[in-house]
């Protein structure tokens, strides 16, 4: 019994013989190994079924200064002041809820009660970081196009 | 001869009854010792029993009936699930209104997706109280050890196979719980981002993008999640199933205490020695029992008990679910829509207790603590390994104390430490700029298991006993679950923030 489960086993050398079927056990669970492993890359895509990252907003003037719109479709607030245009992210860095903004500008989350405050920082609950700034470029039909798969440092605008 | 060939073709035919029913159950009627063992070892599907059981297993305070139940729960859901794929359309565009025509349009619809739904319920309480007994009864003890670790992996997959349906209505409730739980499978991430790795070595990325097929929930995903649901994990299940229930009767039966087996009073050695003999197939067929005729037999053929006890459970459980479906209807809410998260978006009653330690850390709360968990729980047999008052619920006097104290002490510790942190908030309230990696570590839930750990740790040097330390650690385990689920059933509500009750939610939500 005590050979079986591994102590005095490994005491005497390997025969020959046993070292052959040991090979042949291995070889076994090699290749039926190998196998699994190659048919278990299927599941893991190549290609994405996602649609560009960039998307157009609209123009300049639609956005003007002081104004705050959320675009629910694209999951971003578009911020406009003096210092310029900025896309801040509504996904929550935490689980990836919706964060709603409250009247006082901070932000909360209704999943796990995550707060962020006006600029996107978080101050508490799980979230293990601020909301994400997104890229926001003007292309060159004159609208402006934010990068969802861009992050850039909090509190950067685009001056139009 | 011709004349008599088609007297012979009368005669049989007119037998036909009596033989085409010979042929069928080989045996006479289930009257005596021996054909009541023929009974079970000649059926296909009765012949995963042993044809004898003993009389301990027989007591109804033995195993409550649980482990049956849990399966009776299994085969109404595989029985329902097939009848709902009938109608079922695992698309985007038609999934939700599949699930509609089911509730409101398909004859009999509503009640089966009724109790498809309370039953995968049921089958999870059912699953967890099965565990309990047989943890307080220490039957995972010697010779059990892996069937335990066998009816663990049961538990995951069968939680897999919840959280897998609850995505299919596609509903808001589904679209949103689903989000938290791939997120929380991705959240490796917080601790890669935490060290600043991650755009070299992502997990958690990797194991999102296998789940959902894209990284949003879409197509992709409901189609693998359709797929896990309906053949990977119920395969999976039958398959550990099958093992868990085949080692029972490999183990030598249900535990059962020494008590049970009352040794002879003359014994001879032979018969003391073996007290947990299990029959051979060919004592039972000779209809001669040689040798074992010297043992004490303290087993009756399980022909009729033991089936008579499986289906009255059986019939209780189907009773009971089909009064649950006529009077409680399975949620569905409006159709899913990711622009807008439910507030409060909870997850199914199981995943509560998780979601809680979740809104602590991602990644503590979602992987690494009920990872710990599950792994602590699959090592129990092998680090308590002391084989005294196997088959005694709580072992004993001592046990029944040793629990009621743990219970106790978890009931203050939990309430204490939710508390605290609704009074009181955590690291990031007090010190702002704190890294994540120090809130990934220190959070309410690594507190909770700290303090598990530490008080299996004072009672393994107070009692001098693994058992004891076990029963204490694993009494923390439930109660920790059990009021961790209870107040994030009742007392979060919108935001996530802490209400006495229902009645004191906000009315007008964000």
């Amino acid at each position: 019994m005590n050979g079986a489960l591994g102590g005095p086993r490994f005491e005497k050398p390997i025969q020959r013989r046993n070292f052959l079927g040991m090979l042949a056990a291995w070889s076994f669970f090699g290749t039926i190994g190998a196998a699994l492993l190659g048919a278990l890359r299927l599941p893991m895509p190549a290609v994405f079924p996602e649609s560009d990252s960039r998307f157009p907003i609209g123009k300049p003037e639609d956005f003007p200064d002081g104004s705050v719109i959320h675009i629910p479709r694209r999951r971003v607030w578009v911020f406009s002041d003096t210092g310029g245009i900025a896309a801040v992210s509504t996904v929550c860095p935490h689980l990836g809820c919706l964060v709603g903004r409250e009247d006082n500008g901070n932000y909360t989350c209704p999943c796990h009660g995550s707060r962020f405050d006006a600029t996107g920082k978080n101050v508490s609950g799980p979230a293990p970081r601020g909301l994400v700034w997104l890229d926001v470029s003007l292309g060159p039909d004159g609208r402006l196009i934010v990068d969802s798969g861009k992050e850039v440092d909090r509190g950067t605008r685009i001056l139009v | 001869m011709a004349y008599s060939a088609s007297r012979q073709f009368i005669r049989n035919l007119k037998a036909l009854p009596a033989t085409f029913f010979d042929s069928f159950i080989r045996h006479g009627k289930p009257t005596s010792d021996r054909a009541q063992t023929q009974t079970v070892v000649q059926n296909f599907f009765l012949h995963i029993h042993s044809s004898r059981i003993h009389k301990h297993s027989l007591k109804s305070l033995t195993t409550m009936g649980l482990g049956v139940m849990t399966l009776a729960m299994f085969i109404i859901l595989c029985f329902t699930g097939t009848l709902l794929m009938v109608y079922y359309k695992p698309s985007v565009a038609s999934a939700y209104d599949s699930i509609k025509d089911i509730q409101y349009v398909v004859p009999t619809g509503r009640i089966m997706r009724n109790v498809h739904r309370w039953a995968a319920h049921g089958m999870v309480i059912l699953l967890m109280l099965h565990m309990a007994r047989v943890f307080y009864t220490g039957a995972y003890k010697r010779s059990r050890e892996f069937n335990w670790v066998l009816g663990m992996m049961l538990f995951v997959v069968t939680l897999g196979l919840s959280f897998t349906g609850y995505l299919l209505p596609w509903d808001q409730l589904a679209y949103w719980a689903v989000t938290i739980g791939s997120a929380i499978a991705a959240s490796p991430t917080e601790l890669t981002d935490a060290v600043s790795v991650t755009q070299y070595f992502d997990p958690g990325g990797q194991i999102k993008e296998v789940m959902l097929g894209a990284h949003f929930i879409g197509e992709e995903a409901l189609i693998r999640f359709y797929l896990l649901h309906i053949v990977v994990l119920p395969i999976l299940l039958c398959a550990i199933l099958g093992v868990h229930m085949w080692r029972i009767r490999k183990d030598g039966g249900l535990a059962r205490p020494a008590s049970a087996d009352p040794l002879p009073v003359q014994a001879d050695i032979t018969a003391a020695a073996s007290p947990t003999k299990t029959f051979g197939l060919m004592a039972v067929i000779a209809d001669r029992t040689p040798a074992t005729d010297q043992e004490i037999d303290n087993t009756v053929p399980s022909w009729p008990r033991v089936f008579r006890i499986e289906a009255i459970l059986l019939m209780l459980v189907l009773i009971v679910l089909v009064l649950l479906s006529l009077a409680f209807d399975a949620p569905l809410k409006e159709m899913a829509n990711p622009e807008v998260p439910e507030n409060p978006a909870k997850a199914p009653w199981y995943f509560l207790g998780l979601q809680e330690l979740v809104s602590y850390s991602a990644f503590m709360g979602g992987m690494v603590i009920p990872g710990i968990v599950v792994v602590g729980l699959c090592l129990i047999p092998y680090l308590d390994r002391e084989e005294e008052d196997i088959g005694v619920w709580f072992s004993g006097r001592r046990g029944r104390w040793v629990a009621l104290i743990s219970a106790v002490y978890s009931i203050v510790i939990s309430v204490s430490i939710l508390a605290f942190t609704v009074q009181f908030g955590w690291l990031r309230n007090w010190f702002p700029e704190i890294p994540q990696f120090i809130i990934i570590v220190i959070n309410p839930g690594t507190v909770f298991v700290l303090a598990c750990a530490l008080w299996s740790i004072i009672l393994l040097r107070v009692t001098n006993s693994t058992r004891m330390a076990a029963i204490g650690l694993f009494t923390c385990f439930l109660v920790c679950f059990v009021i961790l689920t209870y107040f994030a059933m009742v007392h979060r509500g919108p935001n996530w923030d802490f209400f006495w009750s229902h009645a004191d939610w906000p009315t007008v939500q964000h």
